[in-house]
């Protein structure tokens, strides 16, 4: 495929466009895994929600 | 005389404003979200490249427009759910609202900063300069500073049901640049191009580029979307980790 005497500009522009759409991807997944180990960890100690045994 | 103990059942309004019933019911969205916005990404990406011709002034810099347009559109659009959002902080105190304002910002912000990075790199090739001082590139600018003046308020704030009140209220006063970025090419004198898609004399682009722009819209605009569910979802287990630990220091401690 040719993109022209500008393909630099193009091929830069996809290129920066993806790594923020995966930095964005993996910064959700990580942050989403992360948030549920510190959970289970609580959980773990024996912590937990006062809602979560039933309320009176 | 009998008491009637059976509670009634909350209002779709009551049951969607509690975190516990979003993050039972948003579960099934994500996997659909995400199946959907892959073929969406696939299908606009072999359109963008492999489905339309070169533009007959721009020539094949057009290819960067299908990534450029959603961007700029997603600049806007997240800071208006941001906004949707900061009116149901102030007015209803909706428990999601706060959530929702705090989980679109970073997403708002590095959409903003794609839209500048990609319009830059078409700006050199089509108009022979990566930046000018302009009403829309100098508005989105602004825009892109106050996506991180709220990211940071957002951290500065250890009281997060507080940050969500003081930060909707700056929310809605940064929303005022949306207007300035959506009507600065009509406003002032510029390089950007004024709207080609929205207009009202209807659209002014050829359909052999306007399926892969529409088809790269829809996949950004899921792509947001799929990314906000998670990240709400994230944001709520957050606070519930935030709340067992204090539960747990007090316990220590008393």
């Amino acid at each position: 495929m040719d993109l022209g005497p500008h393909a630099a500009f193009i091929i830069w522009a996809y290129v920066g466009v993806t790594l923020g759409v995966v930095g964005l991807i993996a910064y959700a997944i990580i942050d989403a895994r992360r948030t549920r180990t510190r959970l289970a960890a609580l959980e773990a100690r024996g912590i937990r929600r006062r809602s979560a045994g039933g309320k009176p | 005389m009998t008491i009637e103990l059976t509670a009634k059942r909350p209002n779709w309004f009551s049951r969607l404003a509690n975190p516990g019933q979003f993050l039972a019911w948003s579960k099934g969205f994500v996997w659909p979200l995400v199946i959907i916005t892959g073929l969406l990404f696939i299908a606009g990406l072999y359109y963008a490249f492999f489905d339309s011709p070169p533009d007959y002034q721009m020539g094949e810099t057009v290819r960067i427009m299908y990534i450029h347009v959603p961007n700029a559109w997603l600049s806007q659009f997240v800071y208006g759910v941001m906004a949707v959002a900061s009116i149901g902080t102030l007015v209803w105190r909706h428990p999601l609202a706060d959530v929702t304002a705090k989980s679109a910002a970073p997403l708002g912000a590095v959409f903003t900063g794609l839209a500048l990075f990609s319009g830059s790199l078409w700006g050199r090739p089509t108009w022979g300069t990566f930046w000018e001082w302009d009403g829309r590139m100098t508005s989105t600018l602004i825009l892109f500073l106050i996506y991180l003046g709220i990211i940071a308020l957002w951290r500065a704030f250890e009281d997060q049901g507080r940050a969500g009140r003081i930060i909707a209220i700056f929310t809605l006063v940064g929303a005022l640049d949306i207007p300035v970025v959506k009507f600065s090419v009509d406003w002032w004198n510029t390089l950007h191009q004024p709207a080609s898609v929205l207009t009202m004399s209807g659209e002014h682009v050829a359909p052999a580029i306007l399926i892969p722009l529409l088809v790269m819209t829809l996949a950004f605009t899921l792509l947001f979307a799929t990314l906000l569910v998670v990240r709400m979802r994230t944001e709520i287990l957050k606070r519930r980790a935030e709340t067992l630990e204090r539960q747990a220091a007090a316990s220590i401690a008393g």
